[in-house]
């Protein structure tokens, strides 16, 4: 229990104490049992009162304090700091929220929010009091980062940690590296090529020693927690010899007589049962297709001394500090007959069209017809409002535009079709729109609830729409080709990867962040970290983004060779515990484990792995788990303190006098103000002209007019011509 | 007390990463709900315990919204199954005390939810005035 405490209620300026009488609450709390000092102040966070506040705490040697101010979220570690600095343990610190959850959205009843935020104080105070002393828990970790996918977002991440000194194991399931970009032609809105982004990135992997790349790879097993996490990854075999010869290895691809449908290329065209994604993917190593060359004897004899067939699946055991899963997407495969997929000839996907494009520089020509007239169809399989995916991909508009500008300049006289239900070409991509739109493309408004129907016609595709922009008046539009333009879904392998470390998945089956806006690559797995567009759709330039992002905050993380972490953490009560595993059953976590104590079977909690999500607490029917700083002793000292009874002086009686002693107080004004009422002299100024005028920062001159507003020295009258500044008077 | 001066008491339990913000940006906006509306933040709704629901009807508080994370909850996707069974367990509780189950009630609250939350404030405050203090109705056994 603690006995000395301090409790420090800020006016904010104004926010809070235009509405709250922190005077009197401040009054009201120094007869508070414990509470050594109390005192509002103007500004909390300023440093002169962080000092006073140090100052406060060593000379009365007080054992906790309470700061009634702005939320949490925005100076909670300012006076967790303060505390420190002046040698209290930070978990003995309670903020208390009267600017965001009292005295703005009760501004329209001061009187209430003054009652309320009494009850707010007291809870703060009373919570204090039966805070416990908290060492952060401190975890040696090893320098090493595992990154998972090897497409743009995890070569730009695994070489930015390399450069800042890591190690970095790159696992990529593929043969080959760069992902979904590695299939792309050219890409918006530079006109790159994927290929050519992937070749020059893997120059640079391969240029840092400290960089190592496994392809072939999948995660097997995770264990371990941040700073050591042990993670066994499955290498699958090659089927070449390590020293194979290059010459004959080339030979032998050419020579090679057995031919497959090549997926990469979505079946468009054949590949060699030894091969290679495309001529320049890298690494330059083929891989062999053993089932497709089950009979080729008489090939297999030939080139015998570049094959080992008796190379096995390998796993290897990594250790590293931190991990970086950027897996990347799928696009949605429509399904059989969605809009003619698969029933309709001629009706492809947006990826299959480009890929096409690709295979047919001069003429595109597709199942023997020459194509004059293309269609596309917009959002195919997302933002369905009863479908599973109800999410926008946003980059598949643009993607969608720039093929049909592509479409334009490749080829003559192609007619293009642009079935929408909205343009989602945000930032510059609004340029190709307009590109697009000028070169004739044909632009039709379909409804969500009444979508195109696409059927078979006698020369061509017939889709008929309603047009939303013309009283959904019923076109039939004829099509040579018909391209499904569609968006990004989770990888199906996301459910697996998820289950390995543990990242939570959200409704739309992609990883879930702890939060977009302010740990948008954070997951509550610590040490885990989201890249890239395995966490929601993101074009190529955001998945780096958010991958080089993740990149900065691992390698923060991990410079010091140690982590601190809150002490949040589940604790178990060695006595309640029974061990009926339910604790165990409902952690996502897996950090809670059955161990032998003396006599009997009880939970322990792994600190580095536990998220102090609480979650196990509720289901110990013997209360034997508790929450660090989450206790039942301080929720329930909480609601107590809601609830206490609160008599606030009557102010009606005593106004009179109270506003001949607010003048009277301001009799001795600091020079500052003296100046800046002579400043004002018996006209009107606002805050630039004043501070131009007594050759003060403006800051320091609206910090003081602010407070002279507040104690009625000045009031303001009117703005400025641009409504920027307002103008201050004297106040008689 | 007549039930038109009546205002209720309402013990929220917020989460430190969505619904906390959400309920301090209504704040940021100046959007107005009952000054008798107060937040314990916790970091997950699945961690809340039906003694600490109790309690606050023992000490008077006439209602308890739990503002959740919903399908945005970081730590679990089966955050609302686990909320949900705490607040059935509460209130097979409740009604072991003559408290009627309508005094707790759930929203998924997200961090820009100001609106829906001031909202559901609205509602809450609407039914519990309805039903009337809860001394009027409570039987706790303590």
């Amino acid at each position: 229990m603690k006995e000395k405490i301090g409790v420090y209620i800020c006016h904010c300026g104004g926010n809070i104490s235009d509405y709250v009488d922190v005077e009197e609450l401040s009054k009201m709390f120094l007869a508070e049992e414990n509470v050594i000092i109390s005192k509002d102040v103007m500004f909390a966070c300023a440093d002169s009162n962080q000092k006073a506040m140090v100052n406060d705490i060593k000379e009365n040697n007080l054992d906790a304090i309470v700061v009634a101010s702005c939320s949490p979220k925005l100076h909670l570690h300012t006076f967790k700091n303060v505390a420190s600095r002046a040698g209290i343990n930070p978990t003995n610190y309670v903020q208390v929220n009267i600017r965001e959850q009292c005295s703005w959205p009760h501004s329209d009843k001061p009187k209430d929010a003054t009652l309320k935020a009494a009850g707010l104080i007291r809870a703060g105070i009373n919570r204090v009091s039966h805070s416990e002393s908290l060492d952060n828990i401190e975890i040696q970790v090893k320098r090493a980062v595992l990154v998972v996918g090897a497409g743009v977002a995890g070569m730009k991440a695994a070489i930015d940690l390399a450069r800042l000194g890591n190690d970095v194991y790159l696992v990529e399931k593929d043969y080959f590296v760069g992902g979904r970009i590695a299939q792309s032609e050219k890409l918006f809105m530079s006109g790159q090529k994927g290929k050519d982004i992937i070749a020059k990135l893997f120059a640079e992997v391969k240029s840092y020693a400290n960089i190592t790349l496994f392809t072939g790879a999948t995660i097997e097993k995770v264990t371990g927690s941040l700073g050591n996490f042990h993670v066994d990854i499955n290498i699958k075999p090659l089927y070449i010899q390590s020293n194979a010869n290059p010459t004959t290895l080339k030979a032998a691809m050419n020579d090679c007589p057995i031919t497959v449908d090549d997926e990469f290329s979505f079946g468009f065209k054949k590949r060699k049962a030894i091969y290679k994604n495309y001529d320049e993917a890298c690494p330059d190593v083929p891989v062999v297709d053993v089932e497709a060359l089950r009979d080729a004897d008489e090939f297999l004899a030939k080139y015998a001394s570049i094959f080992d067939f008796t190379q096995q699946d390998a796993v290897l055991s990594l250790h590293a500090g931190s991990v970086l899963v950027s897996t990347g997407f799928d696009s949605y495969q429509p399904k059989e007959g969605e809009y003619g997929y698969k029933t309709v000839p001629n009706v492809v996907t947006l990826p299959e069209f480009n890929k096409l494009m690709a295979l047919s520089p001069d003429k595109l020509v597709f199942n023997n017809k020459t194509i004059k007239s293309v269609a596309f169809i917009y959002c195919v399989g997302n933002r369905q409002a009863k479908g599973e995916n109800k999410y926008c991909s946003r980059q598949c508009c643009t993607s969608a535009i720039y093929t049909s500008i592509q479409l334009n300049e490749n080829y003559k006289n192609i007619t293009a079709y642009h079935l929408f239900r909205d343009i989602r070409t945000y930032g510059k991509q609004e340029i190709l729109y307009e590109k697009s739109s000028k070169q004739g493309d044909i632009y039709i408004r379909y409804d969500e609830k009444e979508p195109p129907v696409v059927a078979q016609g006698a020369k061509a595709i017939q889709i008929k729409v309603k047009d939303f922009l013309t009283s959904k008046k019923e076109l039939e539009v004829e099509a040579d080709m018909l391209v499904l333009v569609t968006g990004m879904v989770a990888r199906d392998d996301s459910k697996l990867i998820s289950e390995k470390f543990k990242i939570p998945i959200g409704n739309d089956k992609f990883f879930n962040e702890i939060h977009p806006k302010l740990k948008p690559v954070e997951t509550v797995i610590k040490g885990v970290y989201i890249g890239g567009a395995c966490q929601g759709p993101k074009n190529i330039s955001e998945s780096v983004q958010s991958s080089l992002s993740a990149a900065a905050k691992i390698n923060a993380l991990l410079k010091g060779g140690t982590v601190s972490l809150d002490p949040i953490i589940a604790r178990v009560n060695n006595d309640l515990c029974v061990w009926c595993g339910k604790c165990a059953e409902v952690c996502e976590y897996t950090a809670i484990k059955e161990v032998e104590e003396g006599d009997k079977h009880i939970a322990r909690v792994n600190e580095a792995i536990c998220t102090g999500c609480g979650i196990c607490a509720p289901v110990c029917k013997p209360n034997a788990i508790e929450i660090a700083q989450y206790t039942d002793m301080e929720i329930e000292s909480l609601i107590d303190g809601f609830m206490q009874e609160v008599t606030l002086t009557d102010k009606e009686t005593e106004s009179h006098e109270e506003a001949e002693n607010e003048t009277l107080k301001m009799k001795e004004f600091p020079q500052m103000w003296k100046n800046i009422l002579q400043s004002i002299d018996g006209g009107k100024k606002n805050i630039p002209q004043i501070a131009e005028e007594i050759s003060v920062d403006t800051d320091i001159v609206t910090y003081h007019v602010m407070t002279m507003n507040k104690y009625n020295v000045v009031m303001a009258d009117g703005m400025d011509e641009k409504e920027a500044y307002y103008f201050y008077k004297r106040k008689n | 007390m007549s039930k038109e001066n009546f205002i209720p008491k309402i013990l929220v339990f917020s989460t430190d990463k969505i619904s906390d913000p959400g309920i301090d940006q209504a704040g940021l906006r100046k959007l107005h709900y009952s000054p008798a509306v107060y937040v314990i933040s916790l970091p997950c709704s699945s961690g809340i315990k039906a003694r600490w629901i109790m309690h606050a009807f023992q000490q008077g508080f006439d209602g308890v919204f739990i503002a959740a994370d919903g399908h945005e909850c970081s730590f679990s996707p089966k955050c609302a199954e686990h909320t949900n069974t705490i607040i059935v367990e509460s209130q097979v509780m409740m009604k072991e005390n003559n408290i009627s189950p309508k005094r707790i009630r759930m929203a998924a609250i997200c961090s820009v939810c100001a609106e829906p939350f001031v909202n559901h404030m609205e509602n809450f405050s609407r039914i519990l005035s309805e039903l009337g203090s809860i001394s009027a109705e409570k039987s706790l056994v303590p």
